[in-house]
Formats: structure tokens, sequence, C-alpha cells
């Protein structure tokens, strides 16, 4: 009987192995479990199959997906993905590794997340930063009980009513669980509202607020205040940012801001329908034992050599367990690696410039919709490559155009707004092509 | 492995890049924006060319081991071969062009739909949700599962959780996460749940268990009949903690040992790779009585790690009913192997038949006498490295001072761990004979033993505080 | 062999405390040094908190591992150690030289379940 390819067990292997164990049959291996538990019966499952008819199966259901443009950010950014990052990120030494304990022989990994760590301090302007978390609305949700551990006593935090809609349902899950009571600031014209914030911090019961950079219409949030009225309070401000976006606009350092939280996707990592993407966190130095997750620092080997190890370890789950700031164990690690490779192939000036694309052709996209007269503005804040419009055509039915001519684009706002977002990856083409389908509604 | 020492600040040089991008052609620029809202510091990322960031991370990956490398016995890591197939699947431009938000998502949708309903045939559990990216986050959601369960049904008081004193870190951190308090259930001599110090545990104030079955020990929890019926009896659920099923595959499905809740780590048990910490995927499965309860919780942002999801499903597509069947006995028949070849020279604390892994309790000779310090877990576990094999994991669990965990998965040849147990021994004759060799270990990695002390006294965390 | 010095009182918990007046000095143990090994980080409360005879009130950090540390005594922080937050191997180096809170007592009293030298000695070689 041939094998599976996978396995690479003999007949004589086995019984090599059965006898030295001293027991005549691998299911004499289980004679501990009960026999009422044993399974016996047959999985639900298809019969094995080969490699090619897997590939067939998965290239028909590729199929059957809708290949479109994508006009819509809402958390997710269609940016270009040079091809030196699969090609790197594809290393087995690379994706084949566990989680880097054994750091003699993974110098390779702990070097990226140094580097990794390193540049989102250089985008965010803060201190440190740690290996990577899922997501962005988790990282956000840490963010949130971390607020609670650096600031003692204190026991609500407040979400600006103008983040994305998924970080705060996410947030809110982690709150309702975890015992934090959560306020709200509200929204004015489109931005987060000073008075609103303040009126909530007289009780002094605030431990932190969370506030978005580029907000869920896409404006770029004045924080004008905002840290010293917290910071007055001895609470802790978190900003939730596209860490693409803070090659132009003002950082969280530049705010005066403790924490910065948010998702590395817009950094060179594919949309896959959602994940995986990677959750970074990065903060003031005086919090960052109470930061979750894993650290890499820089140190010496015996001989002296520089060399990098995971450290500060005593925060987390396998050494502190219930106490421990957070109980992530594995990360994101690889698309930690794609952002680093990403952020060092386009350096300063090719962050400006994406940057600069994409906001062009946002702000082209914008007047070309609103001259169809089928939109109304909603907001005049400035924008970078997302915006909402108040739609004066039927949404559905402005959608199905749009979609049945290749496009992905007006996504419906809680608001009843639509809502578009351009990259660099969209042409001026493809934008003119968007806006003819847009004046046949 | 050669050392390379460059970080990639140190290729930099101003005016060169890495990238191509097209030309603006709209005539506008983010420098219209109010100055005001603008960074007004430099952006201190590397200027590099696109031949150097090749050149330097195919330099820094040389410095690593994987899988693919060798030998990989890291003790509740399972660390199995990764299918080639499975990268092929994830790259594919209909999935990675996909928008979460998009519609026309047929495809990606029966992925989903695939992967759920085989989970479901291999663990007996009625439906999973895919939100939880790692098993920690699994662990979250299946406890929020279950106190949300509790909570609906207005039984406000169960507030407590019960984990074994052999948990991993990551239980009794996520019940505090989840705001559970946590209680301890010791293990017995057998190295099991102690079903006597459990009895007087339960109460109307425990929400549930949590179990891995096998334990971190790699022991079947036989009694888990009783335990489930004296969990059930006090009003709690059991959740199951997949880290270790990988031994069960064909053999019992959590589903009919009475969990209520369980996650599977697809990076574990259906071969995805581990990426160097991740990604993963942490999916919860849940009893039908639950299956209601599971829209009510959003742990990210959209459908989880989609890409991870669609490797796990190749996986089990290739294996197919007939080989996911074969897949846990062989990983068992292994661990047991290289147990019953070690066990005179490395302590076993607990001679009965494992599972898919073991636990040593050190050296049966460290070569320790008056003036000379023995070889610890440590020594034996950087001697590993010299001889090109990963090492296992050390010092958990905690109930042994020398833990030394071995779980050697189905995917290794006899001529592979033959020639482990032989390196095995070989360390052992050394450190009898002199542990100073094995304590100057490694001797042929890119590094020596780094300074962790200093590392953790004096943080220099990003490249700035080198400078 | 760990150091035990006489006049100072020891918690099971391996905490000593020197009594100056109202006022308690609180470290640890040369034992719970030596068992902790190098210490990398002393987690101290904040002057003007409140401390429980019998709660935690900190942690000490090692590469590998996190020890609480429990107050002997009630009361309110007067004073941290503030050469520990750049040099915690000051406690390896002298566990009695490097305090690490002084404590403004509210009973007196909790001192009289402490142990003396000799009980500690007693209690560390069992």
């Amino acid at each position: 009987m041939a094998g599976f390819s996978y396995f690479p067990h003999t007949e004589e292997d086995l019984r090599v192995m059965l006898d030295k164990i001293g027991v005549a049959s691998l299911d004499d291996l289980y004679s501990d479990v009960p026999a009422s538990f044993l399974f016996r019966g047959e999985y639900d499952l298809p019969d094995a199959m080969s490699e090619q008819q897997v590939r067939d199966f998965f290239e028909s259901l590729a199929a059957k997906n809708t290949r479109l443009k994508v006009f819509v950010g809402a958390g997710a950014y269609d940016h270009y993905t040079p091809s030196v990052i699969p090609y790197i990120t594809s290393r087995s030494e690379f994706l084949t590794a566990y989680t880097p304990y054994q750091a003699e022989i993974s110098q390779g990994t702990l070097r990226y997340i140094f580097e990794y760590q390193s540049m989102i301090c250089a985008l965010t302007g803060m201190d440190v930063s740690n290996a990577s978390l899922y997501d962005g609305p988790t990282a956000a949700a840490e963010a949130m009980k971390m607020a609670l551990a650096c600031t003692k006593k204190k026991t609500r935090v407040l979400l600006s009513r103008t983040l994305l809609p998924h970080v705060i349902r996410v947030v809110e899950t982690y709150a309702r669980f975890h015992g934090v009571e959560l306020g709200y600031i509200d929204a004015k014209d489109g931005q987060t509202s000073l008075e609103s914030l303040q009126a909530s911090l007289a009780a002094d019961n605030v431990a932190g607020i969370i506030v978005p950079a580029l907000n869920r219409y896409g404006i770029i949030e004045d924080f004008t205040g905002f840290a010293e009225a917290v910071h007055a309070r001895k609470g802790v401000v978190i900003e939730y940012c596209d860490p693409s976006a803070l090659a132009v606009v003002k950082t969280p350092g530049e705010w005066d801001f403790d924490i910065a939280v948010g998702d590395g996707q817009p950094l060179g990592i594919p949309l896959s329908f959602g994940g995986p993407y990677v959750g970074f966190m990065a903060c003031r130095k005086d919090y960052v034992r109470k930061m979750p997750g894993r650290i890499v620092g820089q140190t010496t080997d015996a001989d002296g050599k520089r060399c990098y190890v995971l450290t500060l370890q005593a925060r987390e789950q396998h050494i502190r367990r219930e106490k421990a700031t957070s109980n992530i164990c594995s990360n994101e690690s690889l698309m930690a690696l794609y952002v680093t490779v990403y952020l060092s192939l386009m350096g300063p000036s090719g962050m400006k410039k994406v940057n600069c694309l994409s906001y062009a052709g946002a702000h082209y996209l914008h007047d070309e919709l609103l001259k169809t007269g089928r939109f109304e503005e909603v907001f005049t804040k400035p924008f970078l490559k997302e915006f909402v419009l108040n739609p004066r055509v039927d949404i559905k039915t402005l959608q199905q155009k749009l979609q049945d001519g290749g496009f992905f684009a007006a996504l419906a706002t809680e608001e009843g707004y639509v809502s578009f977002c351009v990259t660099e990856k969209r042409s001026k083409e493809e934008i003119d092509a968007l806006v003819a389908l847009v004046k046949e509604v | 492995m050669k050392y390379y020492d460059k970080l990639i600040f140190e290729l930099s040089k101003p005016g060169r890049c890495g990238y191509t991008l097209p030309e603006n052609g709209y005539g506008r620029c983010v420098k219209e924006l109010p100055a005001e809202l603008c960074r007004q510091v430099p952006l201190p990322l590397p200027e590099v060319s696109e031949p150097d960031v090749v050149r330097h991370y195919t330099n820094l990956s040389q410095m690593n081991f994987g899988v693919d490398t060798g030998f990989y016995p890291l003790g509740s890591c399972t660390m199995k071969y990764n299918p080639k197939i499975n990268e092929e699947v994830a790259a594919m431009p209909g999935f990675t062009a996909l928008h979460p938000l998009q519609p026309g998502t047929d495809g990606a949708c029966a992925v989903i739909n695939g992967l759920d309903k085989a989970l479901a045939a291999i663990t007996g559990m009625a439906k999973f949700t895919f939100e939880p990216c790692a098993g920690a986050h699994g662990e979250l959601t299946g406890l929020m599962l279950m106190r949300s369960y509790h909570m609906a049904r207005g039984d406000a008081a169960r507030t407590k959780v019960i984990v074994p004193d052999s948990a991993h870190g990551t239980n009794p951190a996520s019940a505090a996460v989840c705001g559970l308090e946590v209680v301890e259930v010791k293990s017995n001599a057998q190295g099991l749940v102690d079903v006597e110090d459990l009895k007087p545990l339960l109460g109307p104030e425990i929400a549930g268990i949590m179990m891995t079955n096998p334990n971190t020990l790699g022991l079947f929890e036989k009694e888990i009949g009783e335990i489930a019926a004296l969990v059930h009896a006090c009003g709690g659920l059991l959740y199951y903690d997949g880290a270790n099923m990988n031994p069960m595959l064909g053999v019992v499905r959590p589903g009919d040992m009475g969990f209520d809740i369980m996650h599977l780590n697809l990076h574990k048990t259906f071969s995805t790779p581990h990426g160097g910490g991740g990604p993963g995927s942490g999916p919860v499965g849940v009893a039908a009585h639950l299956v209601s309860l599971l829209p009510t919780i959003k742990v990210s942002g959209f459908h989880g790690n989609f890409g991870v999801m669609l490797r796990a499903y190749a996986y089990i597509l290739m294996l197919g009913r007939q080989n996911v069947k074969l897949a846990g006995k062989y990983a068992t028949v292994s661990a047991n192997y290289i147990k019953e070849s070690l066990k005179d020279v490395y302590k076993l604390p607990i001679p009965t038949v494992c599972k898919h892994e073991f636990v040593f309790d050190g050296l049966v000779n460290d070569g320790g006498e008056e003036g000379r310090e023995g070889a610890t877990t440590l020594d034996v576990a950087k001697r590993l490295l010299d001889f090109g094999f990963h090492a296992p994991t050390i010092y958990f669990p905690l109930l042994f001072h020398q833990a030394l965990m071995i779980e050697p998965t189905e995917t290794e040849s006899l001529e592979t761990i033959d020639a482990f147990i032989a390196v095995m021994r070989r360390i052992a004759e050394e450190a009898a004979a002199d542990p100073s060799l094995l304590k100057s270990a490694p001797h042929c990695a890119p590094i020596r033993r780094p300074d962790e002390t200093t590392a953790a006294r004096q943080p220099v965390l990003q490249y700035r505080d080198t400078l | 062999m760990s150091k035990v010095i006489e006049g100072l009182l020891y918690s099971e918990s391996h905490e000593w405390v020197k009594v100056e007046g109202d006022i308690a000095v609180i470290g640890v143990s040369d034992f719970a040094q030596k068992e902790m090994g190098d210490i990398t980080y002393v987690d101290a409360p904040e002057v003007e908190d409140e401390v429980t005879a019998g709660e935690e009130f900190g942690a000490l950090e090692s590469v590998k591992a996190s020890s609480d540390l429990y107050s002997p005594v009630s009361g309110e922080v007067v004073e941290v150690n503030e050469a520990l937050e750049d040099e915690p191997e000051l406690i390896n180096a002298d566990a009695y030289g490097a305090w690490i809170i002084k404590v403004k007592m509210s009973d007196s009293s909790e001192l009289d379940a402490l142990m003396d030298a000799a009980a500690y000695q007693a209690m560390t070689e069992k």
C-alpha cells in the first residue's frame, strides 16, 4: 500500500516503533481512552484528493468571486504590494519558523521585528512599539485595557463616535466582558468634538480616550486641545491611525498623545478578504511595561556580538498567567515582515508619493462626482484618500450599476452616506470610467 | 548558518529608493492640506534600493530555523510540515484581491462554509466562528460565549472558571481578559486533573472549566466523562483548548466527550505555517445549544484570518477522510517511540503511554559533582542547536523544574527521529563527562547565548535607541 | 546559604521589615533575591498609595519570572526607593541595603505576626 505524501511512515517503520514501545497496534496507544468516546464512524469529509484536484477546486472557487476595482476603504485599503514582498515573505526560513524563543537560531525573525518596531516608531513618533497584535480593532481593544493599567483607579474609556464602525464594535465586545465602562465622544461637523470631550472629562474617572487620525468619513481630525484636556485629568490619549497616512499627517507623537494603534494592512498587505492583517501598537517609554504582546530588544551575545532577543517577557501570559498585560501569544509576525519590507522599499519619499497620489486621485474623484449632480457634499473638512457624500440617487441602484461595471464603490454607511476611497493603484482612466457610470444612474 | 550584522537602516543612503510609482497626473498634491494637520517631523525610514532590500532580508532569513530547515520537536506547538499547495491556494489572486466588504464573494464564502463543515465533522461541534486570529484569541472568544450563555439565562453569579495547574499560560490570561476569576484545580500524581480536588470547587459561581485533552503532559484526561458530568451538573460549561487536538484526529471528537465550546489552532493541527509567531487562526466551535450566541461576539475587524483558513481547508481536502484519521495516531506513535528510546538517560516523571508529546524532567546524570554544576535543561536545549535540531519546549509545564517537552508530529520520518534520539543520547553522555561543553553551547549557531538580563534592564527597543 | 539579619522582622513571603518609629522600611530577603536570580525590574507603588498587610504591593521581575511582593503591614507609602528604577540589581548586590518602600503604619500590631531572624532562618532552611 502506498502511503500519503505528507506521512513518511512505512508499515515497517510502524512495526519498529510499536515494538520499541511494546504495544501491538496503533490503537493500543489509546487504550486509556474510554471506549464510549472512541470515534468509530467515518468523518463526513470528501475522499483524499490529488494535489491537482485541490488546485482545480480552489481555482474554481476563486473564479466564483467577482474581481472588482476597489474604490472603498473602511478599514481595508487597496494599496499596491510590490513583488519583493511575497518573494521575501514566502522564504521558508521566515514562513515555517515558530516564535523566536531560541534566539540563537532565530536572529532573522528577531532582527526584522526590531526593524519593524523601529519603523512603527518612526511613523507614529512614539518611543516604543510591540512586535504586533492581531489587527487594528483588537489593537484598539488592547489599548483600552492598557489605558486602565496606566491610570490606576480610573474606570472609564471614551470612544470617539467618528471611529470606524468595526473598531467600535470590537472594542465594545472586549469592554463588555473585561468590565470597562465605555463612554462616547460626540462628533461635530464630521470631527470629534472637543466640547463633548471636555464635558465627559468632568467626572474625573476617565482613564483614556480613543480618537481616529483619519476617521470614518475620511476626515483628517484636528486634535488641538485634546492632549492638554485629557492629561490635565491624568488620562491617556490613544490614537487609532492609518499608518500609511502618518507619512504626511500630523503624528500621534506631534499631538503629544500617549498610545498609537491601528492596522498595518495599508503597508503592503493584500486585502485577502479581511485577513491576515497586523495590529500595531506604540507608546511612550513610560508605559512600555503595561504594553501587551511581545517586544524585541537589542543586546549582545557571550562573545559581545550584537544580537536580538524577546525581552520584557515578565509582562506576558507564559510567565504571569492571569496577571499578564494580555492573553496574546501568537501574533502576526509574518505580516509584520510584509510591513517591514514594504517600508524599506518605499522609504520616506515613496511614502509621501503614495499619499500624494491617493490624495490627488481621491480629490479628483470627489470633485467629479459632485459635478454629476448625483451627490451632495456632507462635510467640508480636509480629507486624505477617503470621503463620504450624500447620495441623491437610490444607493442600491447606484451600487449595482457600479458593480456591473466592475467597480466596488459607494459603500453605504450607517448614516446613509456613501463612502469612496482612492489609492495610488487607481488610475485616472478608472476614475473617469466610474464617473461615467454614475452619470447613467 | 552564518552571522550577518546589519540593520536595514544601516544600508540607507539619501537619494536611494526601492519603489516605482505612476506619475501624478492630477495636478494636485498633499501640500494643499492645512499645515497644522500635516507631519512636520522627518520620517526616519531607510532609503535603500530594491536589490539592497532583497539581499538584506535573504541574509536575515539565513539566520533563521524553520520546519523546512530541520526537525522542530517543540512541545505543544505541533510543528508539522507546511504543505506547499496551501501557499499556492492562499496566493490565488481570486482570493487575495477581495475586499472584506465587497459584493460577489460566493467563492470565498464557500471556503468558509466548507471549512466550517469539515471542522464540525472532525470535532463533533455544531458550528464555528472564524474571527479569532490565534489560539489565545479563540480562548477569549470561547470564554466570552461561556459568559454570554450564563448572562442570557440571568445567571450573573457565574464569574469563576476552573483551570488545571498544568494549563498553558494563555488559559488563565484569557480568563482574566474576559473578566473571569481563575480557580486552579490540581493535577494528581498521574499528571491528570484530580477529580477529588475538583469536586469542592464546583458550585453556583462556576462558569465552567477549561481543559486541554490530552493535557500539556501529553496525557489523555481519561476521567473526562466524570468531569463533564460534574461540571454540567453544577451548571457550568466545558471548554476544550484545541492546542493539543492533533493526536485526537481520527480517535476522539471533543463534542462526543461533552465539551460545549472549543477552539482549534489551524496553525498547529491543520498545517498552516507559524510565520515566526503568526498569523494563526483560532476558530471557535460550539455545541448546538450555543449556536445562536455566535453572532453576538465581534472579536476582530472582518472575517478573521481568511488566508490561513484557505490553507487549512486545502490541507483537509488533501488528506481527505482517510488520512485525517491517520495523522493523530502517527504523531502519537512517534512521541512514544522517542520517549521509550530516551527514558534511561532523561528523567521521565510520568511513565505511562503519552499522546502527541511527553515531558522529561532533565537528565538522569547531569554531570554535577562537588565544585561542578550539572547541565540543565537549558544547556541540553542549546546543545541541540549545534546538531541542526530545534530545541524542545523547555521549562514548561511548570509542574517540573527541568521540564523538556518533546512533540515530534506525524510528518517526521523514522530516520529523522532516530537521528534526534542519537543526538539526545550523545548530549546526555557529554553532560555526564563534562557539563561545560553544554554550558557554553551553542557553538555552531550564528550567535552564542545572548545577554537577556541586560536586554531587560536597559531596554533598547528600536533603531533610534542604538544611535 | 542566604544571609539573615538580626533585628529585622520577616514575612513568610520573604519580605523584611525594619521598624523606624511608625515607619516600616520594607525590602526582600537575601533568600528571595537568590531564588529570583538577576532582578531586571522592580514594580513598586507610588508615594501616597495605600498598602494592606498580606496583599500585593508590587512585583520583582527577572528574565524568565515574576514574583509578587506582599506587604507585611498596612498603611500609606511615604517613600519609594527610586534608585531601584534604574538599578534593580542593587537588590541582588545587597538585599538588606536595597529597601523598596517605606510605609507609615496604620496598625503596628500587625508586626506581631512577623517572624524574627531565627524563626525566618529556620523557615528557609526547611
